[in-house]
């Protein structure tokens, strides 16, 4: 995969957004957005759909959240941990998730 | 008394999957339960009866789990109806017990304030509460109950703890003519959703402490199980162990199962006088009861498998590291369960597509689904290797006959994989569903739960067995029985059967694929059920061949049939929708005739092509 270029969201704390789609196995952090903007109609569902499907599996702002592990073939899907429940989900699908990276 | 007896109050179980709530239904119930179908659709409806010790008698529903009431798959959408008291043919619940993993609850909060705007009566199980208390969590239940406005009972299903505490709970709530307020809910909207995490994780905060020793196994185990190579390497090796099982195991007393039959048959035929009774029992009723029950061993260790795995909470693991194998072909990752049961019988398989949310999802796994080898196909399988190929090693460690068998298998998983990526390309465009899936913690199966389940499993298959294939058997017996041979004919008396003439109608279509017409009239109530055709075949040559016994089947094919035609034979039955229970299931998944024809029609045409240029070839090199 290509290096992904890194957006810094003008976030209130110090500390580096990145997509929950790009981390990697190791990076954890708090959700600090979830957005319905990315790729419309390459979910097979709507965008909005999309975003309250997350916000209901717990991808909620404010939540914290570590990847474990990933797939084979291209990383994907991935697994992560999300407050105490663990969850699989594919990366396109968690393009529209930021996550705030732990300094460290 | 009597008119709470009679009446009995509604109770319903909700709540988020892998939350324990069957087994919860379970412990309330035991065997007093019915399985049967919501109105209309397919999802499976489980219903049991619980009598309290007051005497009121409570019918309590198990309905599908779900994390919300905005319903997308067809389970989902049968919860939030029932919930709502809006299912057809069915009354309100009077009494909603929504079902809470203790050690897992952020979720299922937010679930229950939605379940509050329901207005229903409403009593919270913190179930799997042994787990919390190991992991020293620490939950304020009066504050909590307090909190969300409904009594908290503690239960551990598995044990059958807490279960008359939840009963008690529930008889008080309708004792105290507790009576639903008027329904204010409706779909969130996104910043719904948000406030109601919010409010959850304030409830949360103020009456739970987080666990001492939180739970490290999963952890540990998923590092291995969900390693990208290892994990690969444990799931193909379980799958190797669960088919090795199924066929040493689950055949040899499948065979015992199989001896015995044809040995009643035998004992029937020596002992009773020659006739058309004796005929009837031994050829039509007993070949017909056996060739059922054959194959219940393996369905029942193959289920067991699936079952124990299940419950383990591996599945979902293997649905993580199938879903971009899988999703190459266009299939979703939750469609590995239900093409695995397919293995065993398409049938299951095409009823756990239910799993699925999206519709296009959910019928390319129905429409591919039929393609993996069922145990219906072994025993055609086995007849026709042990026929025409040679038991010798081929390089070096391999049977022949074990590798031709692999490369059945192997077809099948491939086509199925082709037919998907075609259909995708073809018929709908576009991009796949999003793949959400909780990955629950593992636990250790109770025994119990495993054995009820694959007795439950084991019973399905012998209902439908008995209701489809066995009338059948006793057709196919009718049809290749009358009318009998005229006086002084010469050649099998089946020649003159309505089997035989329609065999002998069909004959030409078959011709160049290399079918004669005992195959024919075979491929006619095996159209029933794929392993009916060896009856059938057996039928056609014993009572063709008066004096055979039915044991001698393969030597009686190896010596009328060329090796090209055994192959072609083999070819067909990759792809042939001998199956009219599956038709009939994809009928009713699918609520249409529209699937069901477009199977049928495609997977006979893949049959023919396949049985053609597998005849063909043989035949050209000299195996004709």
């Amino acid at each position: 995969m290509l290096p992904e270029p890194t957006e810094v969201e003008t976030a209130p704390e110090p500390g580096v957004s990145v997509r929950l789609s790009q981390a990697r196995p190791g990076d954890r952090g708090v959700i600090v957005d979830v957005r319905a903007e990315t790729h419309p109609g390459d979910h097979g569902v709507a965008l909005a759909e999309l975003q309250r499907r997350l916000l209901e599996f717990g991808f909620v702002e404010g939540a914290r959240i570590e990847v474990l592990h990933e797939g084979a073939i291209r990383r994907d899907p991935i697994a992560v941990k999300l407050d105490d429940m663990r969850v699989a989900l594919r990366r396109r699908d968690a393009e529209d998730v930021w996550i705030q990276l732990d300094s460290q | 008394m009597s008119d709470v007896a009679l009446t009995p109050a509604r109770i319903a179980l909700v709540g988020n999957p892998n939350s324990g709530k069957t087994a919860l239904f379970n412990a309330l119930t035991g065997s007093r339960q019915k399985v049967a179908n919501y109105a209309g659709v397919t999802v499976e409806r489980k219903e049991g009866v619980v009598t309290t010790p007051g005497g009121r008698s409570l019918s309590i529903l198990d309905l599908p789990g779900t994390y919300s009431l905005r319903a997308r798959s067809p389970d989902e959408v049968v919860t939030r109806d029932a919930v709502l008291g809006k299912l057809a043919g069915e009354t309100p619940p009077d009494v909603l017990v929504c079902v809470a993993d203790a050690t897992n609850l952020r979720l299922v909060l937010r679930l229950i304030l939605e379940l509050k705007a329901v207005g229903r009566p409403m009593v919270l199980a913190l179930n799997m509460y042994d787990i919390a208390q190991r992991q020293g969590l620490r939950i304020d239940l009066d504050g909590l109950a307090r909190s969300i406005g409904c009594p908290i009972v503690t239960t551990v299903a598995t044990r059958k703890r807490g279960i008359d505490d939840l009963v008690a709970q529930v008889e008080a709530l309708i004792a105290a003519g507790a009576i639903g307020a008027a329904s204010t809910w409706h779909e969130p909207a996104a910043g719904e959703i948000r406030d109601a995490h919010r409010e959850a994780q304030r409830i949360l905060k103020a009456h739970v402490k987080a666990p001492e020793r939180p739970d490290t196994f999963t952890g540990k185990v998923d590092s291995v199980l969900l390693h990208p190579i290892a994990g690969l390497a444990i799931l193909f090796g379980l799958l190797f162990v669960m088919f090795q099982a199924v066929f040493s195991w689950g055949k040899q007393v499948g065979d015992l199962i199989g001896d015995g039959f044809t040995g009643a048959g035998v004992f029937l035929a020596s002992h009773l006088p020659h006739g058309l009774l004796t005929s009837f029992l031994t050829d039509g009723v007993i070949s017909g009861v056996g060739s059922v029950l054959v194959f219940l061993p393996q369905i029942l260790v193959l289920f067991f498998f699936i079952i124990l795995l299940e419950d383990f909470g591996y599945m979902a693991r293997a649905a993580f590291l199938m879903d971009r194998i899988m999703g190459g072909a266009g299939l979703h990752g939750r469609a590995f369960i239900p093409l695995l049961s397919s293995f065993a019988c398409a049938i299951p398989g095409i009823m756990a597509t239910r799993v699925i949310d999206n519709k296009r999802d959910r019928l390319t796994t129905i429409l591919v689904a039929p393609l993996m080898t069922c145990s219906a196909r072994i025993p055609v399988y086995t007849l026709i290797i042990s026929a025409f190929i040679p038991s010798r090693t081929v390089l070096g460690v391999m049977n022949l006959q074990g590798l031709i068998m692999f490369g059945l298998y192997a077809a099948g998983i491939l086509s199925a994989l082709g037919v998907s990526f075609i259909t995708r390309k073809l018929f709908w465009r576009g991009a796949v569903e999003p793949f959400l899936m909780e990955l629950p913690a593992y636990k250790l199966p109770d025994p119990a739960n495993v054995a009820r389940n694959v007795i439950l499993r084991g019973r399905i298959f012998l209902t439908r067995a008995g209701t489809i294939i066995f009338p059948l058997m006793i057709a196919v017996w009718f049809l290749s029985s009358f009318p009998g041979a005229p006086a002084g004919a010469v050649g099998p008396a089946i020649n003159y059967s309505i089997a035989g003439q329609l065999g002998h109608f069909l004959q030409p279509l078959l011709q160049p694929i290399g079918f004669n017409w005992q195959m024919t009239v075979a491929l006619i109530p095996g159209f029933a059920a794929r392993e009916v055709a060896v009856a059938a075949l057996g039928t056609v040559y014993a009572i063709g061949n008066a004096g055979d016994t039915p044991g001698v089947l393969a030597t009686t094919l190896s010596h009328n049939w060329s090796i090209a035609t055994g192959l072609s034979f083999l070819a067909w039955y990759v792809f042939a929708p001998q199956c009219a229970s599956t038709i009939g299931v994809v009928k009713r998944e699918t609520n249409s005739w529209r699937w069901p024809i477009v199977m049928l029609v495609y997977m006979t045409a893949l049959a023919y092509l396949a049985a053609l240029a597998t005849y063909q070839t043989a035949v050209a090199f000299g195996l004709g």
